[in-house]
């Protein structure tokens, strides 16, 4: 889907974007990542051409459907495994920086 | 000017699964911190969720219990954002085809019965759960994964009272249908409410405000009460409501401002590449509503209707859906009602709320209630000693048999054993005798308690009147 938002600021969609992302982007590589993206748009927009009436949204391409585990509780990871790889931990926590609300 | 207050519920519900939606970890509350965590539910890279069938069993049954229209194809998305709690940086939920739609829950309110609309139930993963300490936060993974069924309300609502009948309307059915324990303090039911107010009468909705994470149905109630009056009088005074997301201090008693994020929240919810969607055939549907309970305003009516009890008791007993199928099986197994209701509406109801349990948790069973009711029915013995028994039963359990054999209870109706107790009683009370000789009927009445009182509570009070009578010369 085509943002709904107009796209003529090309520069200022790309950092909304890497901000969503939480992507660090320097602005050197803003212009190109601009094109990049003016690409894929132009992509989609002719895709908007086709006529799709009567055609159902699609979220699956495989015709598999109700894949389902029974309710039983199984052991997961020990609390030592689980925490093996956290910078930090307390308490049986993972820390991590304090979060303001 | 008047204003009407416009209200909007968010509720998620905890299922009550044994294991969490996408993978086999436990979700029994109150383990240790990281205790009941998997690289699914802790969001580790390559992980891969398999959906809970029983998750999806219970969101279509509370669907049912609603009246909702249940979706034949459903789908789950990923809902986008970074947070600590939510490691994997999406939660996965159902956006634009969750599993119920449409339905609604009827309320009373002091202009009588009002029906409030839902939009949607969708099921979704709860998250980990943040504690904060001075310089960092922690993160605990033992809820996030457990299966959360979020019910949206229409704006239907017109009051905090409102809004607090149907949180509680709401729980009673969800309980009684077994979908969720619905267990507040274990934080089962929190709540996001959406308000805003607008002149009375006004088609037209006012700017509304959010206000996040009630986890009490008093917070829901004080939240709205305060926010109700806020935004009331900042119009009357001519202020300017913004559109925002408001946090409630329970401890102030008062709603303020979250910080507002920079941008907009732009979840981008795309489907969920790694669930397969879920196709509910018509059979399936059917096998599960055959499965349904018969909800509360149902049974009462049954129960009134069926084993002719007074309005009060079938309201009373059908509160608690397991007070009620206690009833049942002790009434049917006797066949008298009316006396096993007085008997759970006195004394069973009296233990549990001394005890602070369900009945399941008392020692007595529907079986032991019947044959009590049938042996004070046949006059084995007296109500009195029944209700002596009963407490026995309540707390070690057994049969009414055993216990008035282990205690001596039987009520004696041997003839001698009574004669002697009456020759005992007269001699013992010569006044209220010779009252009773020249006429004083009230007089009897002393002495059957006197000879009670020597029988320790086992003579048969009918016999011990006929024997007095009889050697006061005034039988029959």
């Amino acid at each position: 889907m085509v943002p709904d938002h107009p796209t003529s600021d090309l520069a200022g969609e790309v950092r909304r974007v890497a901000h969503l992302a939480r992507l660090a982007l320097p602005d050197e590589e803003i212009p190109r990542f601009a094109r990049d993206l003016e690409r894929i748009l132009a992509h989609v927009r002719q895709l908007q051409e086709l006529d799709v009436e009567g055609v159902e949204p699609t979220a699956h391409a495989m015709p598999v459907t109700n894949v389902f585990r029974a309710d039983e509780p199984r052991p997961g990871l020990t609390r030592e495994d689980a925490l093996a790889n956290a910078p930090a931990s307390r308490a049986g926590l993972f820390l991590v920086p304090r979060i303001l609300e | 000017m008047n204003h009407e207050a416009v209200i909007g519920l968010e509720i998620h519900v905890q299922l009550r699964t044994r294991s969490k939606i996408f993978c086999g970890c436990p979700t029994a509350y109150g383990a240790e911190p990281n205790r009941q965590v998997c690289p699914v539910c802790l969001g580790l890279p390559g992980a891969l969720p398999v959906l809970n069938e029983e998750a999806v069993r219970l969101t279509v049954m509370a669907g049912l219990l609603l009246g909702c229209q249940i979706r034949r194809f459903s789908k789950f998305d990923r809902k986008n954002y970074f947070y600590p709690d939510m490691p994997k940086n999406y939660q996965i939920s159902q956006y634009d085809l969750p599993l119920c739609v449409g339905g609604g829950l009827e309320i009373e309110t002091p202009a009588g019965p009002k029906t409030v609309r839902l939009r949607r139930i969708h099921l979704e993963e709860d998250v980990a759960k943040n504690l904060h300490f001075e310089q960092a936060s922690g993160v605990d993974f033992n809820r996030a994964g457990t299966p959360l069924m979020e019910i949206v309300t229409e704006p239907d609502l017109a009051s905090a009272d409102e809004a607090l009948a149907f949180l509680q309307a709401l729980k009673r059915i969800l309980h009684y249908g077994g979908i969720s324990d619905c267990n507040l303090e274990e934080g089962n039911v929190r709540c996001d409410v959406n308000v805003s107010v607008r002149p009375a009468g006004s088609a037209a909705l006012g700017v509304k405000t959010e206000i996040k994470n009630l986890n009490t149905f008093r917070g829901v109630h004080r939240a709205l009460t305060h926010e109700i009056r806020r935004q009331t009088e900042l119009l009357a005074g001519g202020g300017r409501l913004v559109q925002e997301t408001r946090r409630w201090n329970d401890e102030l008693g008062v709603t303020e401002p979250m910080r507002t994020k920079e941008e907009a929240h732009d979840y981008r919810y795309f489907p969920e590449p790694d669930l397969m969607p879920v196709v509910l055939d018509e059979a399936r549907i059917e096998q599960w509503r055959a499965a349904l309970p018969e909800l509360p305003a149902v049974r009462r009516a049954r129960f009134v209707a069926e084993y002719g009890l007074p309005d009060y008791d079938a309201e009373v007993l059908t509160a608690d859906r397991e007070v009620a199928d206690f009833f049942e099986a002790a009434a049917r197994r006797c066949g008298r009602p009316k006396a096993v209701s007085n008997w759970i509406m006195t004394e069973v109801l009296r233990a549990m709320g001394e005890r602070g349990v369900g009945i399941g948790a008392l020692r007595l069973t529907p079986d032991a209630l019947a044959e009590l009711v049938k042996v004070v029915d046949r006059g084995a013995i007296s109500a009195l000693r029944g209700k002596e028994i009963l407490a026995e039963l309540i707390e070690r359990g057994g049969r009414p048999a055993e216990v008035i054999e282990r205690r001596g209870l039987a009520q004696v109706s041997d003839e001698a054993a009574i004669e002697a107790w009456a020759a005992e009683a007269i001699a013992a009370h010569p006044g209220p005798a010779e009252e009773y000789r020249r006429g004083k009927a009230a007089a009897l009445q002393f002495l059957i308690g006197q000879v009670m009182k020597l029988s320790r509570g086992r003579a048969n009070p009918k016999l011990a009147g006929e024997a007095l009578r009889q050697r006061l010369g005034r039988a029959g």
